[in-house]
C-alpha cells in the first residue's frame, strides 16, 4: 500500500519535473520577478521625478499666521469648515473624539467681561514640545518652521497630545474615508494642523485653506507669510501691531500670534 | 551554623494549578481580544477621546511597570544593602520584577494606536523624548534582573551577583525616575510639570512592588504547603509601613507645592476638593484605605501580627495605588489645559476649558487586567520549571542564614526564642 502511494508521488514528480524544463523555469522566475519589482522600481521613479522640480525645504522662510481677534466674528466657524473640507476630515457626529485640526474658541475676560472669539490650531512651534516627547520622530518640525506628524512612524502613543499646550492634536479615533490625496490620514495615528503644507509647497503664494475662507467672508482675521520675509504683509502687521503668544510663558516661540485677545 | 538553603519548584500537579493557569491564560487571552477588538473599530469604541487620551490601559500599564521595579527590593536588600536574610527571597523578587514589567508593557503596548508597527517602535528613536529613553531603561530592566537571577541561581556566578545586583539597583532607581518622568516632564500641564514626579515614583514603586511581593509570597506559600515563618513576613511588613508612609510625604510634598503657587490653585481645588471621582479617588482610594488603613492595621497591636491583616494591608496598597495612578493620570487630563490664563472660556466646539469626562468601556478595563493576568501566568509557570523559592522560610531556617552580624538584638532574641 505505501509502496504505491510512494511510486505515484514520485511519478507525480517526475512529470512536473518534465514539464517545466531549464528555460521554462527560468522565464517564469523572470516574469515573476518582472511583475513583482517592475512597480517598486516605477515607484521609485515617480518619487524622484515628483521630488526633482522641488527645493528642498529650507529655513530661509519661517511660515506662521497672525490672528486679529477683533476681527473674528463670534459665531463664524468659516476656517473651521474649510479645514475639514480641504484636509478631508469627516464628523462622525461623536464630538469627543471626532477630529478638529482648528476650532473656533470664545473667551471671556474674568475682570474686564471683554468677550472675544479666535481660532485655535497648531500653533507651529520653534520649540514644539510635541517634537521633544515623541519616541519614534514621527513629529517632527520642517526647516520652514511647519510642525507635521509622519504618518508611517507613527506609533499612536499619544504623547504629543498629553504635552501640547495647545490641545492642537488630535488621535484618529476610526477610519479615515474619502481622503484627500494631498492629506492622508490614518486611523491609529495622531494629526493636527499642517498649516496647509501642500498649498505653500505648490506655491509659497498660496495661503492655508482657514486662511482663504476667512478672507471670503470678509473678515480678514486671519494673515498668513513668511515670517523672515521682512516685506511680507504678516511682518508688516506684527510690525506695526503689537501681538501675543497663547502660553507666551512657555517660551516656545509659536508662529501663530494673536491680537486683541 | 549556617543552613543550605534549598531552593525548589513547587509540584504543580495539582487541579488547582491547572484551573489557575487556565485562568490566568484566559485573562491574557482576553486581553489580546480586547486589544484586537479596540484597534479593528478604532479608539473610539473606548471612553478615551481627544480630551482623556491616556485611559484605564495606562493606568494599569504604568502601575504594573511601577510595581515591577519595586518588587526587585527585596533581592536588593539582600545584595546591596547586605541584609542577609533576604537573600532567600532575591529569586522570586527578581523573577516577580521582570513578570510585572512584561505584564505592564504588554498593556502599553497593545493599547498604542498602531501596535502593529512596535518594530517601528524600537527601531526609530528620538532621543530627546524620555518615552525613548524608557524603551532603552525597560528593555535592559529584563536583560539586567535576567542576568541577576543568572548569577543568584548559577553556583559558579555565585560572586558576581552583588555586582549585578548594584547595578540592577541603580538601574531600577533609573528606571522609575523615568516613568515618573513621563509626567514630570509634561511642561503643558497643570496637574504635571513636576520635578518631584520621578522621586515620587520611586517611593511609590517601593510601596506596590513590596505589596505584590509579600501578597505573592504568602500565596505561594500557602498554596504549596510550605512554611512562611513570621520573622521574615513581619519585617517586610514594617517595611511596606515605612513605605507607606514615604509615599504620603511625597504625595504632601507635591501637592502643598501646588497650592503655595496661584497658577496652580485651580487644578489643586479640582483634585482635592470639587473634581468628583477624582477627589473621591484621592482621599478616600489613595490617601485613607491605600495608606492610613493599612499602615493603622501594619502598626495596631490587636492586628499587626495578623496574617488576615497583613495580606488586607497588602492588598490595599495595590488597590490604592491603582487608585493614585488613576488620580495622576486621569485626573491629571480631566483637568483642562489652561491656554488662556485670566479668561473663562464660554464656548468651544474641542472642549476647551471644560473638565473631561471619563468613563472606561469594557475592553480597555479587560486590557488594563489582562496585564496582572500576564504578570501572574509568568510567575506561575516560572515558579513551576525552575528553582525560585525556597522550600521553607521558617524563622530558623530564615535567621540561620542572617550571620549574627546583620542581626539587631531583638532579632536575636527572636530567633532565639524562635528556635527554642
Amino acid at each position: 500500500m505505501s509502496d504505491n502511494l510512494t511510486s505515484v508521488k514520485q511519478s507525480k514528480l517526475t512529470v512536473s519535473s518534465n514539464n517545466v524544463d531549464r528555460r521554462g523555469f527560468l522565464s517564469s522566475v523572470s516574469a515573476i520577478a518582472a511583475v513583482t519589482v517592475a512597480p517598486g522600481v516605477a515607484l521609485v521613479g515617480f518619487a524622484e521625478a515628483r521630488s526633482v522640480d522641488k527645493e528642498p525645504v529650507t529655513d530661509a522662510r519661517r511660515w506662521g499666521m497672525l490672528i486679529d481677534s477683533s476681527r473674528c466674528v463670534r459665531g463664524c466657524d468659516a476656517c473651521v469648515s474649510a479645514c475639514g473640507k480641504e484636509n478631508g476630515l469627516a464628523s462622525y457626529s461623536r464630538p469627543q473624539t471626532d477630529v478638529q485640526w482648528v476650532r473656533k474658541v470664545t473667551v471671556r475676560d474674568t475682570r474686564t467681561r471683554r468677550i472675544t472669539s479666535l481660532p485655535v490650531m497648531c500653533q507651529h512651534c520653534q520649540d514644539p514640545p510635541c517634537v521633544d516627547v515623541c519616541p519614534t520622530g514621527a513629529s517632527f518640525r520642517r526647516t520652514d518652521g511647519i510642525v507635521l506628524v509622519d504618518r508611517h512612524i507613527c506609533i499612536g502613543c499619544r504623547y504629543c497630545m498629553m504635552a501640547c499646550p495647545y490641545k492642537a492634536r488630535s488621535f484618529a479615533h476610526e477610519s479615515a474615508n474619502n481622503q484627500k490625496s494631498h492629506a492622508p490620514r490614518g486611523k491609529g495615528t495622531v494629526e493636527a494642523c499642517t498649516f496647509c503644507v501642500h498649498r505653500v509647497d505648490e506655491n509659497s503664494d498660496r495661503t492655508p485653506a482657514c486662511v482663504e475662507a476667512c478672507a471670503a467672508q470678509g473678515h480678514g482675521a486671519m494673515v498668513f507669510g513668511d515670517l523672515n520675509d521682512p516685506n511680507s504683509q504678516l511682518s508688516k502687521d506684527l510690525d506695526k501691531y503689537s501681538s501675543t503668544e497663547l502660553r507666551g510663558d512657555m517660551g516656545l516661540n509659536p508662529g501663530v500670534r494673536y491680537r486683541n485677545i | 551554623m549556617m543552613k543550605i538553603v534549598d531552593y525548589v519548584e513547587i509540584e504543580g500537579r495539582s487541579i488547582g494549578y491547572w484551573v489557575l493557569l487556565a485562568i490566568l491564560g484566559a485573562g491574557a487571552a482576553a486581553g489580546l481580544g480586547a486589544s484586537y477588538y479596540m484597534e479593528h473599530h478604532g479608539h473610539w469604541v473606548t471612553g478615551m477621546s481627544n480630551q482623556i487620551v491616556w485611559g484605564t490601559p495606562h493606568v494599569f500599564a504604568v502601575f504594573l511597570i511601577v510595581a515591577a521595579s519595586g518588587a526587585l527590593n527585596v533581592a536588593s536588600i539582600a545584595s546591596v544593602f547586605n541584609r542577609v536574610m533576604y537573600k532567600p527571597l532575591s529569586r522570586f523578587s527578581g523573577l516577580l520584577a521582570i513578570a510585572l514589567l512584561i505584564g505592564g508593557l504588554a498593556v502599553l503596548v497593545l493599547d498604542l494606536g498602531r501596535p502593529d508597527r512596535l518594530v517601528v517602535a524600537m527601531t526609530s528613536y528620538n532621543f530627546k523624548s524620555i518615552f525613548t529613553w524608557n524603551i532603552f531603561l525597560y528593555t535592559g530592566f529584563v536583560v539586567i534582573v535576567a542576568a541577576y537571577l543568572w548569577m543568584m541561581m548559577e553556583r559558579r556566578m555565585n560572586r558576581y551577583s552583588k555586582p549585578v545586583g548594584m547595578f540592577a539597583f541603580v538601574w531600577r532607581l533609573a528606571l522609575t525616575t523615568g516613568t515618573g518622568s513621563i509626567f514630570g516632564f509634561l511642561v503643558a500641564r497643570q496637574a504635571f510639570d513636576a520635578a518631584v514626579m520621578g522621586p515620587m515614583f520611586v517611593v511609590m514603586s517601593f510601596s506596590y512592588g513590596l505589596a505584590f511581593f509579600i501578597l505573592l509570597l504568602m500565596w505561594t506559600y500557602h498554596m504549596s504547603g510550605r512554611t512562611l515563618g513570621d520573622a521574615i513576613l513581619l519585617r517586610l511588613k514594617n517595611l511596606l509601613g515605612v513605605f507607606i508612609a514615604g509615599v504620603l510625604y511625597f504625595v504632601l510634598a507635591y501637592h502643598l507645592t501646588n497650592l503655595y503657587a496661584a497658577e496652580h490653585r485651580g487644578v489643586e481645588q479640582f483634585i482635592l476638593v470639587s473634581g468628583g471621582i477624582y477627589t473621591q479617588a484621592f482621599w478616600i482610594g489613595v490617601v485613607m484605605l491605600g495608606s492610613i488603613v493599612p499602615f493603622l492595621i501594619f502598626h495596631l497591636p490587636s492586628t499587626e501580627k495578623s496574617r488576615l491583616g497583613i495580606a488586607v494591608g497588602s492588598v490595599l496598597v495595590i488597590l490604592g495605588g491603582i487608585a493614585h495612578i488613576f488620580v495622576i493620570i486621569v485626573g491629571g487630563q480631566a483637568y483642562p489645559l489652561v491656554i488662556f490664563p485670566g479668561k473663562e472660556i464660554i464656548e468651544s466646539s474641542f472642549f476647551d476649558g471644560q473638565v473631561a469626562s471619563y468613563a472606561p468601556s469594557l475592553p480597555e478595563v479587560i486590557l488594563g487586567v489582562s496585564g496582572i493576568a500576564i504578570a501572574l501566568l509568568l510567575v506561575s509557570i516560572a515558579i513551576k520549571v525552575l528553582r525560585f523559592l525556597p522550600d521553607s522560610l521558617a524563622d530558623d531556617v530564615v535567621f540561620s542564614v542572617g550571620s549574627d552580624a546583620v542581626l539587631g538584638e531583638e532579632e536575636k532574641a527572636a530567633a532565639s526564642s524562635a528556635g527554642a
